[in-house]
């Protein structure tokens, strides 16, 4: 088990290294000047550029990033000037964090549910209702999804709020509208993932056992097919993730994604570069935890058999 | 029942010939999926939603007297009329036609996308996964790496660096695109190479080239041709999610995720413009989803046979 | 001798199929066999000739849908096992009656201790303590040879070797002492050295308790080493009955007699082939009218082809379903004088 946890450590602080790189030096071939407003005189602008390091070596800026990222430091905002990026994630992820926990939660709890379900009933109507939410969820994007509960719930039947973050019935058609997507992506997973599991020998072996058929189906069944689906798990929360950007700006939900977006049409260079590394070594953190709770899950991977 | 009699009673040994000649009719791999891909009507019907949408993408422009950049300043925020069949949006460009040509950029990009991340994938994964060695070991690092990194992040700072069009987003979507296809690849082809069907063919002294031909690419074309299938309703989907965020096409040109996110501001007044886009995308992405899931069950080499 | 000894478990004329896309498979067709007390019965055939799902059937195993039973009555001590709710099904599975499956390696729960497996089976039996539970479980695993019993209840399956898991599956059928276990081919995916092992453990089990056994197996070999009586199945019908010795020594049907020539016995010469039964088994969706091995036999008449042969005893035990027998028939080395005609079946 600690020779697999060291493995992923290790492979998590390559994959965050190889990221900063080819992040950096992607937003360093940009094109266009951070600093080109009309209002700038070329002093100015020059100085600007001395002050945030722009006229050095494109190398030495590279290792005084790093350096800066070492000390947990992101880097400056442009356009919200004298707003360090540290500040700007820490007046949003809050809200990002909490929608995403929400409709991650909502999505991976209703998406077992379903496909147990579904695979329960194999064949039947209940199996096909549950198949039809799932490939329905999949087809829809969840920016359209936003777009549309916010227009039947929020504008034509008046139900819930439309916009902003202020409280639980606010949280609710944002959650929804991020979470059908993964929902429906996790069912389909968990229910062939049970029919698999039910073909399997070792469920004939329970039966013949004589156990009850929902100790079969809880402690045979469900344990074993859950494996696949924590598999998923980490690009489960990487797709929620970035489902904010868009959900976050249809809602008006001061989130990290609605900045995100933001500073990427405004061409805020030092935001997208802070904000793009702090998402990606998120994700892979993430992946981390999922990896090793996979491993904690399967006693295949703990004993350290694969 | 006959009455037995001592003719019947004469030993005249086996007749293995008959006992054969019951066996069901052969069918080859394709013949036996496509029959199976006939039979499920949901994936059927997923594939003539896409033969009628590529269709009307490639004739409707054609045949319409409305260009998809004619702005016509009486007909702002139209709804749908015998005029224009889908309505107008805010500059009075007819829907229909702008729909279509949207459908043009949509399904080449999620076409083109996913078909050079296969092929791309497929190559680089067959090669690690056939010859294995050091090269595999060094491209599995740099996969595993390149797989922990969000994939959605590396293409927006693509289309960034890029700029906004057609050619840069199916580059940016190819930049980490091919990944996923290369790992499948590469597992499958390591466990056929290890099959016993294969090392006879190495044994009888059969050129590597010839095995491959023969033996490697058969087996897992099927699986290949499904997760193209599946990789394209992706592509579709993060061309539309780019668009949306701003990044994408350029405009006058457009593209579903462009309609979507122009017809979003309208949304509390003229619902139409976003609901319209909306239902292509989601009917389109439905019936990808079929398909692919149809594919997926016809290539199935364990279904082989049953009907 | 034997014959006097009471039955445990009795088939009647049980009809087993599942339905398919392609029609319907009749995969059991009219087979009719006991288990006495004590006794190991083995049921050899080759692949797909019906023995697993005969053996699933008696605990109702197959699944279903797509399988059912197309009639004929299971009985076990007597009750209909075919007419039970679930719920008493459920006492029988485990508490009566133990299965060994065929693959020790993908029978076996992966996510969970050998030792949970092992005590699950008294989960919803009454009148057992965890301690208790714990016991026994720790107990069966040190009759059936397991050696350093507290390391390996505490183990995962992919821990151990597949003789270990087969000993462990082999524990879980056990552990409830019931009176008849059924094995389904439980050696067949284990080395030589490991199936002889298991091979004694079974007849040292049913000499210390008194256990039945149903040995599912298509190697002659098990059966001459284990079995007192014999079943021999083919195309989902019993075609040949008796005790091992008069099916070793007095084969009264083709069939037997092309299994028994397919393997090599310390006779056999060097330099001599071995025979072959040619072709393979008839298509189950569309079985043969006639006698199903027909087809593959080196006897075969015009009368095997159009009706299917009755049932002729040949010794107390010693049946046989096969035209040869009949008064008819021409002579030939299968011939044997019939005491008297059994029942068709």
């Amino acid at each position: 088990m600690l020779k697999y946890v060291t493995k992923r450590v290790v492979a998590a602080i390559l994959t965050v290294f190889a990221l900063v790189t080819i992040v950096f030096f992607l937003v360093r071939l940009m094109p266009g000047e951070p600093f080109t407003s009309a209002k700038l005189t070329k002093e100015v602008a020059e100085n600007m550029n001395s002050y945030y390091g722009f006229d050095k070596p494109i190398l030495e800026q590279y290792f005084t990033y790093m350096g800066n990222l070492l000390h947990g430091n992101f880097g400056y905002s442009m356009k919200y000037t004298n707003k360090t990026v540290n500040y700007i994630i820490g007046q949003t992820f809050p809200f990002s964090a909490d929608l995403g926990i929400r409709a991650l939660c909502l999505a991976v709890s209703i998406g077992l549910v379903l496909g147990i379900i579904a695979a329960r009933n194999r064949g039947k109507k209940l199996d096909f209702a549950c198949v039809l939410i799932a490939i329905v969820g999949t087809s829809i994007p969840d920016f359209i999804m936003g777009a549309l509960l916010q227009y039947f719930f929020g504008i034509k039947w008046g139900l819930l709020p439309v916009a902003k973050y202020l409280g639980f019935e606010y949280t609710i058609l944002p959650a929804c509208a991020l979470a059908f997507y993964t929902l429906a992506s996790v069912s389909r997973i968990m229910r062939s993932s049970m029919l698999e599991v039910t073909s399997q020998d070792y469920i004939k072996t329970a039966r013949s056992k004589g156990l009850s058929e929902l100790r079969i189906t809880c402690k045979h069944q469900i344990r074993n097919a859950i494996m696949p689906v924590m598999t998923v798990l980490g690009p489960t929360v990487a797709s929620v993730l970035t489902g904010t950007f868009v959900i976050e700006a249809i809602f008006a939900i001061p989130g990290m994604g609605k900045y995100y977006v933001e500073s990427v049409n405004n061409n805020d260079y030092a935001m997208i570069l802070g904000m793009t590394v702090f998402y990606g070594c998120f994700l892979v953190l993430c992946n981390l935890i999922v990896d090793i709770l996979y491993g904690v899950a399967d006693p295949r991977v703990r004993i350290g058999k694969r | 029942m006959a009455e037995l009699n001592k003719d019947m009673f004469v030993i005249k040994g086996k007749n293995i010939t008959k006992m054969e000649s019951i066996s069901r009719p052969s069918l080859s791999f394709w013949q036996d999926a496509w029959r199976r891909l006939r039979k499920n009507r949901a994936a059927f019907v997923g594939l003539c939603i896409i033969v009628l949408y590529a269709l009307l993408a490639v004739f409707a422009p054609m045949f319409s007297k409305y260009g998809f950049s004619d702005m016509d300043t009486a007909a702002m925020h139209a709804s749908p009329s015998a005029a224009h069949w889908l309505g107008c949006d805010a500059t009075g460009r007819d829907q229909w036609v702008r729909i279509w040509m949207g459908a043009r950029t949509s399904l080449a990009i999620g076409l083109f996308s996913a078909f050079i991340n296969m092929c791309v994938g497929a190559v680089i994964g067959g090669l690690c996964g056939y010859y294995g060695g050091k090269l595999d070991m060094i491209m599995m690092r740099v996969v595993d790496i390149l797989y922990g990194i969000p994939s959605l992040i590396i293409t927006i700072l693509v289309m960034l660096v890029l700029g906004k069009g057609v050619a840069p987003l199916i580059i940016a979507l190819c930049v980490v695109g091919w990944i996923g296809t290369c790992r499948f690849v590469r597992g499958e082809v390591y466990r056929l190479k290890e099959q016993d069907f294969v090392m006879a063919a190495k044994v009888l002294g059969i050129p590597d080239f010839i095995i491959i031909i023969r033996h490697i690419i058969p087996n897992i074309l099927g699986m290949l041709v499904t997760n193209l299938c599946m990789a394209i309703p992706g592509a579709i989907f993060q061309e539309a999610f780019l668009s949306y965020i701003g990044l994408g096409i350029a405009p006058p040109n457009c593209s579903w995720g462009v309609l979507a996110k122009e017809g979003i501001q309208y949304l509390r007044i003229h619902p139409h413009e976003i609901i319209i886009p909306a239902f292509f995308i989601c009917t389109t992405m439905l019936a990808l989803n079929l398909l692919g899931d149809g594919m997926r069950d016809a290539v199935d080499p364990k279904l082989r046979g049953t009907e | 001798m034997m014959a006097e000894k009471e039955n445990i478990l009795e088939l009647k004329n049980v009809v087993y199929s599942f339905h398919t896309y392609g029609g319907e498979v009749k995969a059991v067709r009219d087979v009719s066999f006991e288990v006495r007390k004590g006794e190991i019965l083995g049921i050899v055939g080759e692949s797909g000739c019906g023995k697993s799902v005969t053996a699933q059937c008696i605990l109702r195993l197959n699944p279903e849908p797509p399988g059912f039973f197309g009639g004929g009555e299971i009985l076990f001590k007597g009750q209909d096992i075919l007419k039970m709710s679930n719920k008493e099904i459920r006492k029988i599975r485990g508490g009566e009656i133990g299965f060994v499956f065929q693959d020790p390696m993908t029978s076996l729960n992966p996510t969970m201790r050998v030792g949970a497996q092992i005590e699950e089976v008294f989960l919803g039996r009454t009148g057992v303590t965890k301690k208790e539970v714990k016991d026994r479980a720790l107990e069966i695993m040190k009759l059936v040879g397991i050696s350093d019993v507290e390391k390996r209840y505490r183990q995962y399956p992919h821990e151990l070797s597949g003789g270990m898991k087969q000993r462990i599956m082999i524990a879980i059928a056990l552990v409830s002492r019931p009176s008849l276990i059924i094995c389904d081919e439980p050696t067949t995916s284990l080395d030589v050295t490991i199936e002889a092992q298991i091979l004694d453990l079974l007849l040292d089990l049913r000499e210390k308790l008194g256990t039945s056994i149903i040995m599912i197996t298509h190697d002659l070999g098990v059966i001459a080493r284990l079995c007192d009586r014999v079943i021999v199945m083919y195309g989902g019908k019993v075609v040949e009955r008796g005790t091992a010795d008069e099916l070793f020594y007095d084969t009264a049907h083709p069939y037997t007699k092309g299994l028994m020539n397919s393997i090599a016995k310390l006779d056999t010469a060097k330099g001599e082939k071995l025979q072959p039964i040619e072709g393979t088994p008839p298509d189950l969706f569309s079985p043969p009218v006639g006698c199903p091995f027909a087809a593959r036999c080196d006897y075969c008449m015009d009368v095997c082809n159009e009706m299917p042969p009755e049932v002729y005893q040949l010794t107390d035990e010693h049946a046989t379903c096969c035209w040869l027998q009949h008064e008819m028939a021409p002579d030939n080395d299968m011939k044997k004088k019939p005491e008297k005609k059994g029942e068709v079946r």
